[in-house]
């Protein structure tokens, strides 16, 4: 794809790329510095993998105190900072360029402390999501925000990004659920940020660190509020005619007083790609299907599962599935979880990461079919339905730029009619690069002057993953206001 | 007697922000003013309220949000959620009793003090619930920031910011919050006679059950006959019951537990939420210590030492609201140096206003989280207009 746009690399800083790896070289261990072209490659993209930049050099220090040291430098050397956990954003966030190094976090992936009593936790940031959670699981905890990529990504990623999951309509998502933060500022600071307290004094600046991309810090250990499972989860699956009455339905089911661990939406397209692949047993002869998930004791799931299959029925359901056991239950979550990979199997796809609010939900379904019909492309949706966070999967082909080209126009402009219908254009996967120049269809100048103002605070230079969020266009610079 | 600015809509509002920045007049921001007394004394000769900015912007059940220009009364918000079943969950506090002020507290207000209650150890802080606001900034600018979906991770979160900034980077003139269902049900199971640290295990051992207690709070010996330790349960009546029994088994071990009930029960956790305990006598100063709860016990036993103390606990021993005398310097120094090197820290809620001009009523923050601050302060309010030095000199 070519639609989105690189800042010319600052050719300086290319010129002095031999000295600027010299002078990494003094501060890590040689193992931890990647400066082959071929071992670069394996950092030059991110999940949005139709965009690869060589990064100049690949830092991945071991101590905070070697990313302080990096951060100094770099800083006094103008060298721009990407820096990365394990490269799963979908948005572009972890590309880097020429001119810029790549500094991970990857190889700090220790617990450094469990307090069950407090029901917190400290890591260090590049430790994988997925390990967090098993970190506590022996005590019957868990770390709430569970996205899809939880094997690979890294809290620090999470806590760059925000990220949400499958859970987060009852548990919330990352910022919900961390309570402090270490982080090197540009210029080797290294501060704390929050705690083990509940609240922290003074401005919640962690309220800004988590979601902002990586570009006020590098975050090296996180304090993370963990909780206690509940007694059993279980789903159940409906099929319904139309995605208008499951809609109506996820509607009913809050306006009765029931908030579930998960409300899962699938259009057909996205039902019938998931069922090829996972024989996940899903009806076929549907238009919609949710997937709702309840915990408590056994008792109590089935209370509150008969209310559900109550009001399914009250908007007539046509299939409804509850699981009777362990494997049920897991068949009923594959055909979801596997949803990207089954989409990846038969095409190429993008996934966009709008929020609806959900009344919108069947005008936004019918619109985006018009929209990328209108490309000659297919999409398939699955979404977290109770809160309106969608994930149109946009299928084309990769080899053909005419098609990869229309599918992020399409992609575009579903993301517009996010926002028109009082949505956003990011509900978990951050800006990036893939969004940044939509950002004044939801921003008009004035937000993101504050936005960047803020920014620069903590990078007046813009040297921290700079090429992202803000439209390239009209950055607002320290240097700009005449004091 | 100081001028009043009481705009009718955001356009006004951000007129009379304008002016003051061009005229460089500091301005005191407030709501309804019933929380004007926490914080560092004003000099100021112009007070700006959003009390004209009032009404419902936006409620849809189904979608769990409401919407409210920032003067509208904390109370019609809620009776607003209240007919659809729906509330707050943060459960704000009413600082009227503690702080002895009259009038309503403002939805503006609530967030502009990150104001919550017992429910945030489960539920989350206010600034959790709150999505969306619009504010003007110290330039006069209307900024947006957030929106009215859940999900949102569009651009810097401002939101947070905001939330517990205390009108010093601006002044909302709309917030956007989630809501949950109101709790149909609520159950209380009381443990009696455990000291301190005891009652902060007992806590730990409720929240760290399956049973989703969502309310922990110990009201030592000294401010009851016999200690009371309380967790809360709320949910569908059939769960509620079962919940009760399954955490006194779990608690066997801490002595015989009561059960608590419907509207007493909500009226010892409103208590618990407004610190009415300690409101009595009125002259004592009123801290609110946040801290890490298994180190709450032994903090507040080396304050004891130094001062006269009366406190309660919330939060499973994660909030201490702890009345002292008002003389010198308030307890700041004996307090704050119990807190030292625990990562807790304290805020002065109440106490005369010479004291609150000479100790710090927030924490003082380290050297570089102070710079951040303070750069942040000016990249909202350049001018120093906003509630000046209302959170600490130079904020
Ligand atoms: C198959 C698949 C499924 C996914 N499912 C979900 C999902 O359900 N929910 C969801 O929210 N996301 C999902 N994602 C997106 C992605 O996994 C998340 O955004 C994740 O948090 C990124 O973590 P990471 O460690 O890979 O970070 P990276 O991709 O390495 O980096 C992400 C961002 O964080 C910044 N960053 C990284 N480390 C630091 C640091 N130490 N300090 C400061 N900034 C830093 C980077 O600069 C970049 O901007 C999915 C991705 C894939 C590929």
């Amino acid at each position: 794809m070519s639609g989105i746009a690189f800042p010319t690399p600052d050719a300086r800083v290319v010129a002095r790329r031999d000295e600027i790896v010299a002078g990494l070289s003094r501060l890590v261990a040689p193992e931890a510095l990647v400066t082959s072209e071929d071992e670069r490659r394996a950092f030059e993209t991110d999940g949005l993998t139709a965009y690869r930049k060589l990064p100049l050099a690949v830092v991945l220090p071991s101590t905070t105190e070697e990313v302080s040291a990096i951060l100094r430098y770099c800083h006094e050397n103008g060298v721009k900072v990407v820096p990365r956990g394990a490269g799963t954003s979908l948005c572009g966030g972890a590309i880097a360029q020429e001119d810029a190094i790549i500094l991970g976090v990857s190889k700090m992936n220790r617990v450094l402390d469990v307090n069950f009593a407090d029901r917190t936790m400290r890591v260090q940031a590049g430790i994988t999501n997925l390990a967090v959670s098993q970190a506590v699981n022996y005590e019957g905890f868990f770390y709430a925000p569970d996205p899809s990529s939880q094997l690979a990504c890294t809290i620090a990623g999470n806590i760059a990004n925000n990220s949400g999951g499958a859970h987060c309509l009852k548990y919330g998502v990352t910022t919900n659920n961390v309570l402090g933060v270490r982080m090197v500022l540009l210029d080797g600071a290294i501060v704390d940020i929050g705690g083990d307290a509940l609240d922290a004094p003074g401005y919640d600046l962690l309220g800004i660190v988590v979601g902002s991309e990586g570009q006020l810090g590098v975050v090296t250990e996180a304090t993370l509020r963990i909780l206690r499972a509940a007694e059993g989860a279980r789903p159940v699956l409906f099929g319904f005619p139309t995605s208008e009455s499951a809609g109506a339905c996820v509607a009913a089911i809050i306006a009765a007083g029931i908030v579930p661990v998960a409300m899962e939406f699938m259009d057909k397209p996205a039902i019938e790609i998931c069922e090829a692949f996972a024989k996940a047993g899903y009806p076929l002869d549907v238009e919609a299907l949710l997937i709702i998930e309840v915990e408590g004791s056994d008792a109590e799931m089935d209370a509150t599962l008969a209310r559900i299959v109550e009001i399914a029925k009250q908007h007539g359901v046509q299939t409804v599935k509850e699981s009777k056991s362990a494997m049920e239950t897991a068949a009923i979550w594959k055909g979801r979880k596997s949803a990207f990979g089954a989409t990846g199997r038969i095409a190429d796809y993008i996934c966009m990461d709008g929020t609806i609010p959900t009344g919108q939900l069947p005008y936004v379904l019918k619109r985006m079919d018009e929209i990328v019909k209108g490309y000659s492309l297919r999409v398939a949706n699955v979404f977290h339905a109770g809160d309106g966070n969608l994930h149109p999967l946009i299928m084309y082909n990769v080899n053909d730029p005419v098609e990869a080209k229309k599918a992020e126009d399409a992609g575009n402009d579903i993301l517009t009619l996010c926002v028109e219908v009082g949505g956003c254009l990011t509900g978990e996967h951050g800006v990036g690069i893939e969004k940044r120049d939509l950002m004044r269809r939801q921003f008009n100048d004035v937000d993101l002057e504050q936005q960047m103002r803020v920014r620069a605070v903590f990078d007046r230079q813009w040297l921290l993953n700079p090429a992202k969020v803000f439209p390239l266009e009209g950055r607002w610079l320290p240097q700009t206001d005449a004091a | 007697m100081t001028d009043l600015l009481q705009p009718r809509d955001e356009a006004e509002l951000a007129e009379a922000v304008r002016s003051a920045f061009a005229g460089k007049t500091p301005l005191a921001v407030e709501g309804a003013g019933t929380k004007a007394g926490i914080g560092r004394p004003l000099q100021t000769e112009r007070t700006l309220t959003a009390k004209g900015l009032t009404g419902v912007t936006l409620y849809e059940p189904s979608e769990m949000v409401i919407g409210a220009r920032a003067g509208t009364p904390l109370r019609e918000i809620e009776a607003t959620l209240a007919e659809k079943g729906q509330a707050l969950t943060f459960e704000p506090v009413d600082y009227r009793g503690l702080l002895g002020t009259a009038g309503e507290p403002t939805i503006g207000g609530v967030a502009a003090a990150n104001n919550s209650g017992p429910r945030r150890i489960m539920a989350g802080a206010c600034r959790d619930s709150l999505i969306g606001v619009r504010f003007v900034n110290g330039r006069g600018e209307v900024v947006k920031t957030g929106g009215r979906v859940m999900k949102n991770v569009t651009g810097l979160d401002l939101v947070k910011l905001m939330a517990g900034s205390w009108g010093t980077l601006g002044v909302m003139s709309e917030v956007i919050f989630k809501v949950l269902p109101a709790p149909a049900h609520t159950v209380t199971v009381v443990l009696h006679g455990l000291d301190d640290a005891r009652a902060v295990e007992a806590m730990a051992a409720g929240l760290g059950s399956p049973f989703e207690v969502n309310g922990a709070a110990h009201l030592p010996a000294g401010l009851e006959r016999v200690s009371k330790t309380l967790l809360r349960l709320e949910g569908f009546p059939e769960s509620m019951a079962y919940r009760a029994a399954e955490l006194r088994k779990l608690l066997k071990g801490f002595g015989g537990a009561d059960v608590v009930e419907g509207d007493p029960a909500t009226s010892l956790w409103r208590q618990v939420r407004d610190a009415t305990f300690i409101a009595e006598p009125r002259d004592a100063a009123v801290w609110r210590i946040s801290i890490a709860p298994s180190k709450a016990a032994a903090a507040v036993a080396a304050i004891r030492r130094a001062l006269p103390v009366r406190c309660f606990y919330d939060w499973g021993g994660g909030l201490v609201w702890l009345a002292t005398t008002p003389a010198g310097d308030a307890g700041s120094g004996p307090i704050r140096a119990a807190l030292a090197g625990t990562g807790g820290h304290a805020t002065l809620i109440r106490a005369p206003a010479e004291v609150r001009a000479s100790v710090p009523v927030f924490e003082p923050q380290p050297a570089a989280i102070a710079a951040l601050s303070a750069g942040i302060k000016a990249s909202f309010d350049p001018a120093g207009i906003l509630n000046p030095g209302r959170m600490a000199a130079g904020l």
